[in-house]
């Protein structure tokens, strides 16, 4: 690797593989030219890193589209400045850029099921990437998509490169995306939120591969909204606000000493050890207009020795096997675990949405899983549940005024009046004004619809609240505001939580107890502190250390 | 974890992102599952189109000894009940309905769909005559229906709001237009005037264009417009970009990636169209003078000549079936997640 050392990030000697100066992007709609990015400029060498954080709608993403001449249509694309190698690119023909795309500059997108064409093998999009840039030899290509995909990490690559995208984990199709990114050794590679929607472990993995590159001179982009995925990777961080660039500068610079206030906020958001018990966002505490007696200590939800099984085409799947837990009153349970651990089943199976094989879960004292739907009915108001997607939980033909009409109870609020006061109060409690009413769940931004799904749980004025990925989807300056919410909504109502999460900085910020699952079993269980500081299993120990961390919670430790 | 994988390549850690690996037993044996399951379905169709079509025959008003009499001689005469009850004898009408009915079903079995009242030859020779060119009719029908509208809708579909318009405004106008007035269009303006092709089509290659074209046209604007909107619901997906990103060209993406997403509901479409454009040819054959099942049906029904229509019903519900069949296969083969059953999530 001495070769792509000189070139590494330290010896700035060379010239910069991509120049940006003062890049505008504007879109053209009806009423004139809405500009979406405002007066960027980097400069990027080979085998160094740039990452480009911010949040949803700060212009990230359009900005690494116009590195590769993406930007879309009805784009208009102004810069002093922007180089490629050298080369003014701003008049490149479509059939140059095409050129260029995937041999000369790769891209990687975020994974999803259809990031690489779900109906295609793998393979054969991998293939696509040489194909198009002058590998005309089929078997020559074959060979090759066999090597990358080894190289990127693929186990068993010959009979992966055959199976479709929706047939593989999450981790080796972003595997398979980034193999056909660097198909022809690119110089330099824009990832797009490269390690989103991945699990933990998985993550470090992909991180290792881009750094991988980086090593051996690719420069490499990284566009993401996780600061800690940044920290990992990058040399330099451009953040992101609103299209502009607000901070720049070295990447342990501007995590441990950040001057601008969004970068000190977007770093405070983060959830993690140091957060816990303490505000994640600067906005003040909800005003809760009718703090509730906490309730009487004890515990509320309480599972023993719950077994799940499914059968499949083979034979049966054991998703939960053998998960026991107790929820004490106004306590968060957090439960993390990778995807397929069996945390959301777990949760099915605490909500008695699914019967467990064996088992039992009692609620409140009294038995819940093994009594028939009929009794249970009457009782399902003491249980909520908040799901990751809102948008999807909500009928799109309902205003939010009937979403949470139709969750108060029949009994308790009998005439218009009542039941328009506890409307006003529950937005009141999630901290939404009463204009919402009238809206439908499309026209909200995610923490609008969040705080919405929260005052539906509440609704039924439930003791226990199941949080079933409930922030994962949201940036992280609004999960930090929904967290908060959460936080003053459990201290005035006496609420308990089942959270449950892939995010170990989240599990840990609001948990009192924490289980750690794997493959459907309790692999750890414990005090926050205790699973988080001190973990015993292996895979805790494994999933601690994968987590990635700020540069400057990092440098603490190391200093210690 | 200080990022020390100085080893290249990152070692993957099996336990997370192996998915199984699919024993290649367990897909044969899934598939001849469905392929079992399919065919029973099927018979099930065939046996409920039959019951039909002789519940239709036996529950018909007036006297079916004296409907034969009235088609073999052309005009409607008073019949001594001992001329009736020879043809009655010779038919089986006098018999309980349910003897009828398992006489008609273990004919069907045998391939005998009994004997048209008027031709005096069983009907399935009489269907059997007119059914190839009709098949042909069709057939072509539906492979033009699906060449133009592959082509227009790649040109159109996702191209700025003005020549998408234009597109789906094709789509709409072709998807309303009647067999029997774009058959008689079609026929004035490219036989009687342009003089290109023939106005009797009878059975020539060339004939067969314009026939063909009658139930191209709106076959293919009513396919379109399903089409396009997948089309266009695929354009916006992130493989089209990731594709965008390699290096590929737009038509290259339409082709290659997008059309294969937009082609099923199109697919789905066309197990459907094979009946409805017999149903067309019914129209179409008429209008151009040509033999076929659709001509058969007109004259039978006219005179009442019951065998040949329920063997036309039967014959439409067979190919019905066998479409599907089909859409099915190919289904499977454009999608291959749908050929996969239920999946444990």
């Amino acid at each position: 690797m001495s070769a792509a050392q000189h070139a590494g990030p330290t010896g700035r000697s060379g010239e910069p593989v991509l120049s940006v100066r003062g890049l505008h992007v504007g879109f053209a709609r009806r009423e004139g030219v809405r500009d979406v990015v405002h007066d960027v400029s980097f400069d990027l060498h080979p085998g160094e890193c740039l990452a480009v954080v911010g949040e949803s709608g700060s212009g990230k993403s359009v900005t690494a589209r116009t590195l590769v001449g993406l930007t879309g249509d009805g784009a208009l694309v102004r810069a002093e400045r922007l180089h490629f190698d050298g080369a003014d690119v701003r008049g490149l023909s479509a059939r140059d850029w095409r050129r260029t795309r995937g041999r000369r500059i790769g891209f990687v997108l975020q994974d999803a099921l259809v990031s690489l064409d779900p109906l295609r093998p793998v393979g054969a999009e991998v293939e696509e990437a040489l194909r198009l840039h002058g590998w005309r030899e089929r078997r020559a290509r074959r060979a090759k998509v066999l090597e990358l995909l080894t190289a990127v990490g693929v186990p068993s690559a010959r009979a992966r490169a055959r199976q479709r995208p929706d047939e593989l984990s999450g981790g080796l199709r972003q595997r398979a995306l980034i193999a056909s990114a660097i198909a022809l050794d690119p110089e330099v590679v824009v990832a797009d939120e490269p390690t989103t929607a991945l699990d933990v472990t998985v993550q470090a993995q992909v991180l290792d591969l881009l750094a991988e590159q980086k090593r051996r001179g690719v420069a490499i982009v990284l566009i993401s909204h996780d600061l800690s995925v940044v920290a990992r990777l990058a040399d330099r961080v451009l953040v992101m606000s609103g299209g502009r660039v607000v901070e720049s500068g070295p990447t342990r610079e501007v995590l441990t000493a950040p001057r601008h206030e969004y970068t000190r906020a977007l770093i405070a958001a983060v959830p993690g050890e140091h957060t816990r018990g303490e505000r994640l966002s600067p906005a003040p505490a909800a005003v809760l207009p009718r703090p509730r007696a906490e309730r009487p200590g004890g515990t509320v939800l309480e599972a023993s020795g719950l077994v799940k099984r499914y059968a499949t085409a083979e034979g049966s799947h054991t998703a939960v096997s053998g998960v026991s837990f107790s929820l004490r009153a106004g306590r968060t349970l957090g439960i993390v675990g990778e995807s397929g651990s069996g945390k959301s089943t777990t949760a099915r199976l605490a909500l008695a949405l699914t019967a467990p094989d064996e088992g039992v879960v009692n609620l409140l004292g009294r038995p819940w899983s093994q009594v028939p739907e009929a009794q249970r009915r009457e009782r399902r108001k003491e249980v909520s549940v908040v799901q990751q997607d809102p948008l999807s939980s909500f009928d799109p033909r309902w205003t939010v005024e009937r979403v949470l009409l139709d969750a108060l109870p029949p009994r308790r609020s009998r005439t218009a009046g009542e039941r328009r006061a506890r409307l006003r109060e529950l937005l009141a409690q999630v901290g939404l004004d009463e204009d919402v009413l009238a809206r439908f769940p499309l026209t909200l931004s995610g923490g609008q619809r969040q705080r919405v799904s929260i005052a539906r749980a509440l609704a039924p004025e439930p003791s226990v609240v199941v949080l079933d990925e409930a922030v994962s989807a949201l940036d992280v300056s609004v999960q930090a505001q929904v967290l908060d919410l959460l936080a003053d909504l459990q201290r005035a109502l006496g609420l308990s939580y089942l959270f449950i999460s892939h995010d170990l900085g989240v599990v840990y910020h609001v948990s009192d107890d924490v289980l750690v699952m794997k493959d459907g079993e309790v692999v750890e269980r414990g005090s926050a502190e205790d699973v988080f500081e001190r973990p015993q299993h292996p895979y805790t120990r494994e999933l601690v250390s994968a987590l990635p961390r700020l540069a400057g919670q990092r440098a603490e430790e190391e200093a210690r | 974890m200080p990022a020390s994988s100085a080893d290249a390549p990152a070692q993957v850690d099996a336990r997370f992102s192996a998915a199984p690996l699919e024993d290649p037993g367990a897909r044969l044996r899934r598939t001849a599952r469905r392929v079992v399951s399919r065919l029973l379905g099927a018979l099930l169709v065939l046996w409920g189109a039959a019951t039909a079509a002789f519940l239709a025959q036996a529950v018909l008003p007036g006297d079916r000894a004296t409907i034969i009499f009235n088609i073999r001689a052309g005009q409607p005469i008073e019949r001594t009940p001992e001329e009736l009850a020879a043809i009655n004898a010779q038919y089986g009408f006098q018999d309980p309905v349910l003897t009828q009915y398992l006489h008609h079903l273990s004919g069907l079995v045998r391939g005998d769909l009994g004997e048209s009242y008027q031709q005096f030859r069983p009907v399935t020779d009489v269907i059997g005559e007119q059914l190839a060119p009709t098949l042909v009719l069709t057939l072509t029908a539906i492979a033009l229906a699906w060449a133009g509208m592959v082509v227009w809708v790649v040109l159109t579909a996702g191209r700025g709001r003005r020549t998408a318009g234009l597109g789906a405004a094709v789509d709409t106008a072709t998807a309303g237009l009647p067999h029997y007035w774009l058959g008689i269009v079609l026929l004035l303006v490219f036989a009687l005037q342009l003089r290109w092709f023939p106005v009797i089509s009878g059975n020539s290659p060339a004939g067969l264009l314009l026939p063909a074209l009658t139930l191209a046209v709106p076959l293919a604007g009513f396919m379109g417009q399903a089409t396009r909107t997948e089309f266009e619901r695929a354009l916006q997906q992130p493989f089209v970009l990731s594709a965008r990103t390699r290096g590929a060209g737009d038509l290259a993406i339409r082709l290659r990636h997008v059309l294969r997403h937009a082609a099923l509901p199109a697919v789905t479409l066309s197990g459907w169209a094979l009946g409805a454009t017999i149903s067309g040819a019914v129209v179409v054959e008429t209008v151009y003078t040509r033999a076929g099942i659709g001509r058969v049906l007109v004259t039978a029904v006219n005179n009442q000549d019951l065998p040949i229509v329920t063997g036309v019903v039967l014959l439409v519900a067979a190919l019905y079936v066998v479409a599907n069949l089909l859409v099915d296969l190919v289904h499977g083969l454009v999608d291959p997640r749908t050929a996969k059953g239920g999946r444990p999530s």
